[in-house]
């Protein structure tokens, strides 16, 4: 009798399923790469191009068409004028040519050397144009009773106009200037910096305010649901809603809060709270630990009600007092998810990009990178070097992600 | 740390900063309330708290006590050496009311603080508690007062006009004699702003996303977490790792792409667009609960005879409900507070969504009403759906981890 092996390897069935799930995902994936992947590369194209935003409309050739000479009656003379430009002041545009169909009832004279007709179609080969390049192509004609029959008019007849132009975007232009351009000067280090305190002052405060308030709400009393759903309102309001209600608030001019200090006599006159270095850079910090204790609160909140109360009682008959049974036995419970809410935390308020945007701007000292990302890129018009700054997001995104990849697969729960 | 623990050194101690949280927070209260001139006073606030918790702590906590604290309070306020002071101008009945609330607040809460707070020398214990009761009632107080009052602010700015708000930052009353004439600028953002209509486009916009994100999703999320495959604990690491990628690096090329296609100013742009940054949070949050689902149930439908796909229809998904239902939720909220992409895509005003006809607002020659309002109006439909639906959100939340 032959001996029984157990089968080794992906059985059909194994490979079944395997296909099956590949399937599932497979919208997934290819959504993901065509939004996420492709554009991440495309940042990487980009930042070694010289692009500005003016350069994403490629300079095309533009044609207006009219009939001059105001022809009344029959055997009037006219000219079809076609006037023709570069959009663009600073680009060239190669082998232009245009074909247009002129109307029934006019007759042409003659044309311009560089065009040619064949009955009634007419067609330009225009050759190469200078950047800001103009001119006006007139062909006189003589107009017929077929042409006040029909009413057609020239311009009716769309004239269709084509130009090759190199796209900046597509050319084999390359520079570092735009990583030379975010590095140079002291206001790289300075951006880093804000990032850094704002980064790291924020993740820690959201985590001690969100565990302050979880303390509190970590035992049942009546109204408990409502000030739980109360205490996250910051966290499910748009954004937009209450940035501009905090602006609002602090307004230098009128808003609540000076009011209220100048009239308690906190402080002499009003205080500009975002406009002035470096109070402009505390409070989006304030601020952004507003908004997100609430995200810390919920989980920290959700671990504590699952820590056995056995202990604590064990821990009272011993003697502990209620610090003690804080810093002993909720503490140690709770480094887990305090570790893993850290890093998650930390990488998405690095990422932070709304919160400071509209609230100051980035001005007054507040500029992080991710500001500076949209700094570069639309107020100073220069794509090229707002993508070098993403590139540099991108670099340190992926330190963190290591970091937190080796953590992540250590902590449960998350 | 002795010296501290003796009934006659903590009660005062107590007793004076938790006059002056009170007299603070009241002073607060009653001037954004009436508009008029309240402040604290702290050297007082510290005197009077210290005396009241030194006659708590030696007549015991009575309630003959609580009405001599009541009365104290309310004589040495009118007097104007009290804890809180009143200006000159500030009517007498807001002066009397304010010193009644203070005094009655202050006059209730002191005992339970000081409870076990007795003369001599305390244990670790009692010190201890009383510490953490007067933590707990700041703690109370500073959250509400933290989390209400920007809110409050915003509603009671909307219901105002510019003179109003300018004269006086403070008075937040409100005129009930104006009736319709208060929502005069909702009215005005609804006729002449168009609001109507972002309202509308920020709802089908938010519905599309949360159907095309689960459409996507369930299959992810169902692969993830049953079938086997090579490359499985790769995959749901890496989803993850998405949602670490900043939207203001996608957002460059995505702006670059949609403006050389035209695909700028459409919904089709945004509906392409929303749905991918939800999708890896939807995955992850909904991978979970299906690994918590018991697979003997799906497996019992497989022998009898079902495909894998029926299953999914049949079994899985009326099992996870609760779950499609807090992650339908999440993503609702998503789309509908999504600003960044909102304002780099949409520049046609007839095709603004909510957050981005509030940024249209924010102007120098529209007045700071109407941006309240618009705020209002984004802010009231998710809170209602948030405060109805509160059990689901916080379990969805804390089920699968949560994009900030």
């Amino acid at each position: 009798m032959a001996d029984a092996t157990p089968p080794s390897g992906t059985g059909p069935l194994g490979k079944r399923e395997a296909r099956l799930a590949w399937g599932l995902l497979l919208p997934t994936i290819a959504a993901v790469a065509l939004v996420v992947v492709l554009p991440l590369l495309a940042i990487f194209w980009i930042s070694v191009k010289p692009v500005a935003l003016a350069d994403l409309r490629a300079p095309e050739p533009v044609l207006r068409e009219d009939l001059r000479g105001g022809p009344e009656v029959v055997g009037d003379e006219a000219q079809i004028r076609y006037r023709l430009r570069n959009s663009s002041q600073d680009r060239p545009i190669s082998a232009v040519s245009f074909s247009d169909v002129v109307p029934e009832g006019l007759v042409v004279q003659s044309v311009d050397a560089r065009c040619v007709l064949e009955g009634r179609d007419l067609s330009c080969d225009l050759g190469d144009w200078e950047p800001g390049h103009r001119e006006t192509l007139s062909i006189p004609v003589v107009v017929e009773q077929a042409y006040f029959d029909n009413d057609v008019a020239p311009q009716d007849s769309a004239a269709s106009i084509t130009g090759q132009s190199s796209n900046v975007l597509t050319n084999s232009d390359f520079t570092l200037d735009n990583f030379a351009r975010v590095f140079s000067g002291d206001e790289f280090f300075e951006v880093v910096w804000v990032t850094l305190f704002y980064t790291v002052f924020g993740t820690i405060g959201a985590l001690v305010v969100g565990l302050f308030a979880a303390l509190l709400l970590n035992k049942s009393f009546r109204g408990q649901g409502i000030l739980r759903g109360l205490y996250l309102f910051p966290y499910v309001a748009p954004v937009i809603a209450v940035a501009f209600a905090w602006l609002i608030l602090f307004d230098p001019f009128s808003g609540s809060v000076n009011a209220l200090l100048v009239q308690m006599g906190v402080s002499p006159q009003a205080i500009n709270f975002f406009g002035e270095r470096p109070l402009a850079l505390i409070m989006v910090t304030v601020f952004e630990i507003w908004r997100y204790f609430p995200l810390s609160f919920l989980f920290i909140l959700a671990r504590m009600q699952s820590i056995d109360s056995d202990m604590f009682e064990a821990a009272d008959m011993d003697g502990a007092s209620p610090f003690q049974q804080f810093w002993y036995l909720s503490v140690p419970q709770l480094l887990g998810i305090l570790s893993v809410l850290f890093l998650l935390r930390f990488i998405w308020t690095f990422n932070k990009f709304d919160d400071i945007f509209l609230l100051t701007g980035g001005n007054a000292g507040t500029r992080t990178l991710t500001v500076n990302v949209y700094e570069q890129a639309f107020a100073v018009s220069n794509i090229g070097a707002g993508a070098a700054v993403a590139v540099v997001i991108f670099g340190c995104l992926l330190t963190f992600s290591i970091f937190f990849l080796k953590y992540i697969s250590q902590e449960e729960g998350l | 740390m002795n010296l501290l623990r003796q009934g006659y050194v903590t009660g005062p101690a107590l007793g004076a900063l938790w006059l002056v949280v009170l007299s603070v927070t009241v002073s607060v209260a009653m001037s954004f309330a009436t508009g008029e001139a309240f402040r604290p006073s702290i050297v007082l606030s510290l005197a009077w708290g210290a005396v009241a918790g030194a006659g708590v702590v030696a007549f015991g906590r009575t309630r003959v006590v609580q009405l001599a604290v009541l009365a104290v309070m309310i004589a040495v306020i009118a007097v104007g050496i009290g804890p809180m002071e009143t200006g000159a101008d500030t009517g007498a009945l807001a002066g009397l009311i304010g010193a009644a609330v203070l005094g009655a607040a202050f006059a209730t809460s002191l005992a339970p603080i000081l409870k076990d707070v007795v003369s001599g020398s305390l244990g670790r214990h009692e010190f201890e508690a009383a510490i953490i009761r007067f933590l707990t009632g700041f703690g109370y107080i500073f959250f509400t007062a933290i989390v209400l009052i920007p809110f409050y602010v915003m509603v009671m700015t909307s219901l105002k006009n510019q003179s109003e708000l300018i004269q006086n930052p403070l008075d937040f009353s409100i005129d009930f004699s104006k009736g319709a004439e208060l929502f005069r600028s909702y009215d005005e953002l609804f006729s002449d702003f168009n609001f109507g209509t972002y309202l509308f486009n920020s709802f089908v916009i938010s519905v599309t996303t949360v159907f095309i994100t689960l459409a996507f999703a369930i299959p992810g999320a169902y692969a993830v977490a049953r079938l086997r495959f090579r490359g499985q604990a790769a995959f749901s690491r890496s989803i993850l790792l998405i949602y670490m990628v900043p939207m203001i690096v996608l957002a460059l090329p995505i702006y670059i792409a949609f403006s050389m296609t035209g695909l700028r100013n459409s919904f089709i742009g945004i509906v392409m667009i929303y749905p991918v940054t939800t999708i890896p949070v939807a995955l992850y949050m909904l991978q979970g609960y299906f690994r918590g689902l018991p697979s003997e149930v799906e497996e019992a439908g497989l022998m009898d005879g079902l495909s894998r796909l029926a299953v999914i229809w049949k079994i899985t998904l009326p099992l996870s409900l609760p779950a499609l239902a807090s992650v339908s939720l999440y993503v609702f909220m998503i789309a509908w507070n999504e600003f960044l992409l909102a304002f780099m895509l949409l520049d046609d005003p007839s095709r603004f969504t909510l957050t981005r006809g509030i940024a249209a607002l924010n102007s120098s020659e529209i007045p700071r009403q109407h941006l309240m309002a618009g705020s209002v109006v984004a802010t009231v439909p998710i809170m209602a759906l948030f405060l109805g639906l509160e059990r689901f959100m916080t379990k969805g939340l804390t089920a699968g981890s949560v994009k900030g």
